[in-house]
């Protein structure tokens, strides 16, 4: 009898370990360096110095919402072009939807940092793209898109596109066809069907989407410091400099906290404002 | 002009035909269907899976075009209409609830894509939630439902909008037996009061017999029998409806001649089964018909057994019972009658009577000429 009651605590053990391992006892970590004084040379003395954070949003509130903005405005694109190819891919893909599916997937087999390094050769100022426009007389001639805000959100919206594509794919493939002609039949047309009864039925989808894309655009460096040029850079380049190249790890971890709060502010009010009942629903019949 | 609209079919289909594509074969699912509905009619499609049941409905709403062949509600061509712009209303088999509104927004939807004013909408929606008995869930989300509830949510759902006709098409499926039974009852009532020309779709030919005006009996995309419950009952038109309709036995004869209006026709070892008439191809070759083969169909609950050879004027077949199962109200005999045929025998337990047969008795098998009809071999 004794071990039947320990059985379930047994179970849950690994994954209570694996919590403990890598999601507690670093942000502990984190959570405690965030309030230290000091250097490498000297040292980090345990101070519960709350001024770091004081310090943080002072010197980098521009940064900090300059990633915020990029990051909505890349989930944005990624809604834009996401949701369409998601419904297409869903309901016109037959029997080719898994042939859709990896060729959606497949540049994501090359390296990240490759990929947004392609991008710089994709829109220098007078590579393939600006330079034909600029030869047809499309575009003026100093015009640029690298090193420009455009440059960093394209950039992002482009990385992270099938993590807003897939979620909302699943949710449109496990609708119930019936749900559509049902609609049909009550006398709405296909733009009706789909305000009244594809839309809000795949807005869980969307929602996860937005989540898997929104929290790393707004925390990602890599594309601001290969397409945004000296004067785009994001909270995420701060908080690299600051542990790599300063060693100011109080501030970095300072700076890593506040990201944290924001998002999870943001994340919260988001699923407040869409009804949180709708979208935690997962819908099947 | 009010009467001659009032006049027709509630719904017809001529000449229907439709074949899929898959790969590179073509499937007739629809094959040459000229139906008429009525105005009113408790209408069923029966027939087994794949039959062409749900593609026939399909193009009465509006969801597949016919490959030839004209869809009219009211009298009206609407081939070529999509869905939206029909007049018919559709309960779909998985109900097809929109799981994001609640019971009475589920109900509403049609007339407000209809543009009726708000208080009659309210109105009607209140109305209708009562008729399906489920006023006091209409704030409740469908997956808060059962499943009795929600086919009732499905059924509000199209009738609210006063269709010319509803489809249903397999309604009752998901429910277990009690409930379905219930619901059968259920959508009897709601047909009567509300008036409105049902189609049903079902392949449960108790549930068809039970609740239709008229019953299509489908095969092969093609309608083998149209006609009441009775008719296509008692009188099969073909080898199929006799099998597929209830249980019925099949013996092989042939004619032996007529008199006085009864056709004798030699089954099994040389036993004599009486006819009231032959089948149009056999009957209009008048005497040449003698010899011909000829299939026998009798219901189970028709025949009698008895020990003694029966009187004239009935048909009369000896055998020995092969096997008999007990169901409290009655008992089902198995009663090899040779040549290599059985005939089952349905009995009711009256009350005096202990079993009138045991297993390995002869006995003889009589049923009266009317009770037997024949179909070509
Ligand atoms: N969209 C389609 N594409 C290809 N073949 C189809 C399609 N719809 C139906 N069929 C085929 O047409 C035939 C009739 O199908 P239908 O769904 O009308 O049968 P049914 O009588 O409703 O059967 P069930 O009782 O199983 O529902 C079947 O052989 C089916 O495979
Ligand atoms: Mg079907």
């Amino acid at each position: 009898m004794r071990n039947r009651k320990l059985t379930p605590y047994v179970l849950v053990l690994p994954a209570w370990t694996w919590l403990a391992l890598f999601f507690v006892v670093p942000i502990g970590g984190m959570l405690s360096l965030s309030l230290t004084t000091g250097n490498v040379i000297t040292g980090f003395q345990q101070t519960f110095e709350v001024g770091n954070y004081a310090d943080a949003i002072g010197t980098y509130w521009e940064q900090i919402l300059r990633s915020l903005l990029y990051g909505g405005c890349a989930t944005l694109v990624c809604i834009a072009i996401g949701y369409p190819m998601a419904y297409w891919i869903a309901f016109r893909g037959g029997a080719y939807k898994s042939t859709y599916l990896l060729l959606l997937l497949l540049p994501f087999f090359v390296s990240f940092v490759l990929r947004t390094i392609s991008w710089r050769f994709f829109l220098s100022d007078n590579g393939v793209v600006l330079g034909a426009f600029k030869d047809l007389g499309l575009l003026p001639e100093g015009f640029a898109v690298l090193n420009t805000a455009p440059a960093v959100i394209l950039g992002l919206a482009y990385n992270f596109l099938p993590f807003m594509v897939l979620p909302i794919y699943a949710v449109l493939e496990r609708m119930d066809p019936h749900l559509v002609e049902a609609a049909h039949d009550l006398y709405s047309d296909r733009l009706r069907a789909f305000v009244h009864v594809i839309l809000p039925v795949s807005l869980p989808g969307v929602f996860a989407g937005v989540l898997m894309t929104f929290i790393p655009t707004s925390a990602d460096y890599v594309n601001a410091s290969v397409l945004g040029g000296t004067h785009n850079t994001m909270i995420g380049n701060v908080i690299q400099t600051q542990y790599l190249v300063n060693n100011n790890y109080p501030i970095a971890a300072s700076i890593t906290f506040v990201l944290m709060g924001l998002l999870l502010i943001g994340i919260f009010s988001y699923a407040r404002a869409l009804g949180t009942e709708r979208v935690m629903e997962v819908h099947t019949s | 002009m009010e009467t001659a609209a009032a006049r027709q079919p509630a719904i017809s289909l001529e000449g229907v035909f439709k074949s899929f594509r898959s790969g590179s074969e073509t499937v007739n699912a629809v094959d040459g269907v000229d139906l008429a509905i009525e105005q009113g009619e408790f209408f069923s499609l029966l027939g087994p899976s794949g039959c062409g049941k749900t593609t026939t409905m399909r193009m009465i709403a509006g969801f597949e075009e016919p490959t030839r062949g004209v869809v009219r509600l009211n009298g009206r061509d609407v081939t070529g209409v999509p869905a939206n712009r029909r007049d018919v209303n559709m309960v779909f088999q998985s109900y097809a609830l929109f799981p994001h509104m609640n019971v009475a927004d589920n109900v509403a939807f049609g007339l407000k894509r209809k543009g009726v004013a708000k208080g009659e909408i309210g109105r009607r929606v209140g109305e209708m939630l009562e008729l399906v008995e489920l006023g006091h869930r209409a704030k409740h989300r469908p997956a808060q439902l059962s499943g009795g509830q929600q086919q009732r949510v499905a059924l509000a759902r199209a009738l609210v909008n006063q269709p010319a006709a509803l489809l249903l098409d397999e309604p009752l499926g998901a429910l277990d037996l009690k409930l379905r039974q219930a619901m059968q009852v259920e959508l009897k009532r709601i047909q009567r009061e509300v008036g409105i020309t049902f189609v049903y779709v079902t392949h449960d030919q108790g549930e068809a017999l039970t609740m239709s005006d008229r019953i299509a009996v489908m095969n092969h995309g093609r309608v083998e029998q149209l006609g009441t419950p009775a008719q296509v009952y008692e009188r099969p038109a073909t080898r199929f409806v006799a099998d597929f309709i209830g249980t019925s036995n099949l013996v092989k004869g042939t004619v032996l001649g007529e008199s006085g209006g009864v056709w004798r026709v030699e089954v099994a070892d040389g036993a004599t089964a009486l006819l009231a008439d032959l089948p149009e191809a056999l009957a209009a070759q008048g005497p040449g018909a003698v010899g011909s083969a000829v299939y026998l169909t009798v219901r189970p609950e028709k025949i009698g057994i008895g020990a003694e050879r029966p009187g004239e004027g009935v048909s009369a077949v000896p055998g020995t019972v092969t096997e008999t199962v007990y169901l409290g109200s009655a008992t089902h005999y198995q009663v090899d009658i040779g040549g290599g045929e059985s005939v089952t025998v349905y009995l009711q337990n009256s009350s005096d009577s202990a079993l009138a047969a045991g297993r390995g008795d002869h006995v003889w098998l009589s049923w009266p000429a009317h009770h037997s009809y024949p179909l070509l071999a």
